[in-house]
């Protein structure tokens, strides 16, 4: 190699170099609303779940799926309905079915008046004290400062630790993209002043968004007049998703 | 003897210390600037979010364009139920229409597959809940043919 070539592949080598650089940048910035007012820091999202109120219809799983591009296959779902029935004396052995979690509603399968039935509206509890973004080894889980668990695509690993620690069986493994995925509570949606799809959908007002942080919310006084519970307590992750009639068998 | 054992740990430090170099050199390089500025994540990831597109444009985006229909449920036993409830993802209609541009007209939902979906009568729904024995109550037809959709009750 002489020196003319030398420089002509040096000079090459440097500008693919900076060009990468610039677009790396680019992807990296991604794309910022124009005008943005909203504040992170003014609210801290919680969810309310009246498990009195649910008709199991599924179109809250229906419509998260939609509004969220998850993979139209049954087992990956961001929010699902499971149907508990407790036959009267044996609390502690509810039979639980969600068939292709509720996507299609739920088939009679019980006699009225034998047992209770009731249906049970889960997703992810974006807990305060998560277990899923402790257990990242990148950084690609995270909660943000106005209390929503996220996961940054572009960093996950694959690495499945989250989908192990998240004690509400929440998060999955996308299999187009071999990342974690899992409810983001519609982060889109809320940041622009609307309510997740879920909410959104359901017919009956059995899923409420709720801001803590602020102080006229009705879910202040819902909180103090109801009897209000959430799932797994004893795992103290600070879960923000509340559920009112909640019966004890549920898990 | 001795002077080639003492050139083979030189060769193993020289090793370590590259590749302590290469992955400190690396890890400045390619990790973005903010990373951690508000927690152990990257910032930018928040705003990616953010950016996705919705698709229910929200109950208030249809009552500029169908007040008529806004106003006829305002009383009935349906307000509580979202438009995009029964007639589906609608935000690309929503936003057609105010931009001008040419875009599908939205399907009418069908009154006999819809309406069952929420009134089948089913154990496990709450006590208040209105529902029929949908072969007992319409048999095959049409909930539609007595029902209107906006305003169910009949009586
Ligand atoms: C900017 C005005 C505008 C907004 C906002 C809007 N629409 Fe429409 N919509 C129209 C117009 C105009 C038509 C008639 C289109 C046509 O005939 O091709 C229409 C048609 C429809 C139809 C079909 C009517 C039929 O005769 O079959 C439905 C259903 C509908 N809209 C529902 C909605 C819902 C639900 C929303 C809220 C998410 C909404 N629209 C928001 C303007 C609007
Ligand atoms: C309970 C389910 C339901 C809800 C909730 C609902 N619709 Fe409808 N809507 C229907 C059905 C079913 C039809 C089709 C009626 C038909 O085929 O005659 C319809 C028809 C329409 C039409 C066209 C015919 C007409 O009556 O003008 C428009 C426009 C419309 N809906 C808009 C809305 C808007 C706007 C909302 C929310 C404010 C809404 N709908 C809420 C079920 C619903
Ligand atoms: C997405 C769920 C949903 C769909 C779809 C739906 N409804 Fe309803 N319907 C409700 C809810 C919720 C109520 C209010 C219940 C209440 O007030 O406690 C209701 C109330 C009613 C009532 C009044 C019952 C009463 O006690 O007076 C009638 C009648 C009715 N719906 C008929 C229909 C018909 C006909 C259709 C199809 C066009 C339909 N519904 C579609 C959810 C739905
Ligand atoms: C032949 C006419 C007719 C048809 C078809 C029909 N309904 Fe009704 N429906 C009635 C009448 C009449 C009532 C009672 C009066 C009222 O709603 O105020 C009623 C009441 C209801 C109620 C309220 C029950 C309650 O306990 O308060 C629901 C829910 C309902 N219908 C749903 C449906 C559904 C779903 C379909 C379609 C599968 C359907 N209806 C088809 C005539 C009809």
């Amino acid at each position: 190699m002489d020196r003319r070539e030398f420089i002509m592949v040096g000079g090459k080598m440097l500008f693919m170099t900076a060009a990468t650089a610039a677009a790396l940048e680019h992807v990296m910035a991604g794309t910022p609303e124009k005008v943005d007012t909203y504040k992170a820091a003014e609210h801290w999202w919680a969810l309310l779940i009246d498990v009195e109120k649910c008709i199991g219809c599924g179109s809250c799983v229906r419509a998260c799926k939609t509004e969220n591009d998850v993979i139209n296959e049954p087992f990956y779902f961001r929010t699902w309905v499971e149907r508990y029935h407790i036959e009267a004396t044996d609390a502690e052995h509810p039979i639980v079915d969600s068939p292709n979690g509720a996507y299609d509603g739920f088939p009679e399968a019980y006699e009225e008046g034998k047992g209770k039935t009731f249906f049970v509206p889960k997703m992810c509890n974006h807990c305060a004290d998560s277990p899923c973004t402790q257990v990242c080894p990148v950084g690609a889980t995270f909660i943000t400062p106005d209390g929503v668990v996220l996961i940054d695509k572009d960093y996950c690993v694959g690495c499945r630790y989250c989908v192990q620690a998240c004690p509400y069986g929440c998060r999955y493994i996308d299999p187009r993209t071999h990342t974690a995925d899992k409810c983001t509570l519609c982060y889109h949606r809320i940041t622009k002043g609307l309510v997740p799809a879920c909410v959104e959908v359901c017919p009956t007002g059995s899923r409420q968004l709720a801001d803590l942080k602020n102080p006229s919310d009705p879910i202040h006084e819902f909180l103090r007049t109801h009897a209000i519970q959430v799932l797994k307590p004893q795992m103290a992750t600070g879960s923000k998703i509340y559920y009112n009639g909640l019966d004890g068998a549920v898990r | 003897m001795r002077f080639r054992d003492v050139e083979h740990l030189f060769r193993l430090a020289a090793i370590f210390l590259a590749g302590t170099l290469v992955f400190v050199v690396a890890k400045a390089e390619m990790r973005p600037k903010d990373f951690g500025k508000d927690g152990h994540y990257r910032p930018a990831a928040v705003d990616e979010i953010r950016a996705r597109a919705i698709s229910y444009a929200g109950q208030t985006a249809c009552a500029d364009c169908h007040s008529d229909v806004v106003d006829l449920r305002a009383q009935a036993r349906h307000k509580a139920v979202a438009c995009e409830s029964c007639h589906g993802p609608l935000a690309t209609h929503a936003t057609a229409m105010s931009d001008g541009t040419e875009a599908a007209k939205p399907v009418r939902p069908d009154g006999r597959t819809l309406c069952v979906r929420c009134h089948a009568a089913k154990t496990g729904k709450p006590k208040r809940y209105p529902i029929v024995d949908i072969k007992e109550h319409a048999g095959d037809e049409n909930c539609l043919s007595c029902h209107k959709p906006h305003d169910p009750r009949i009586s």
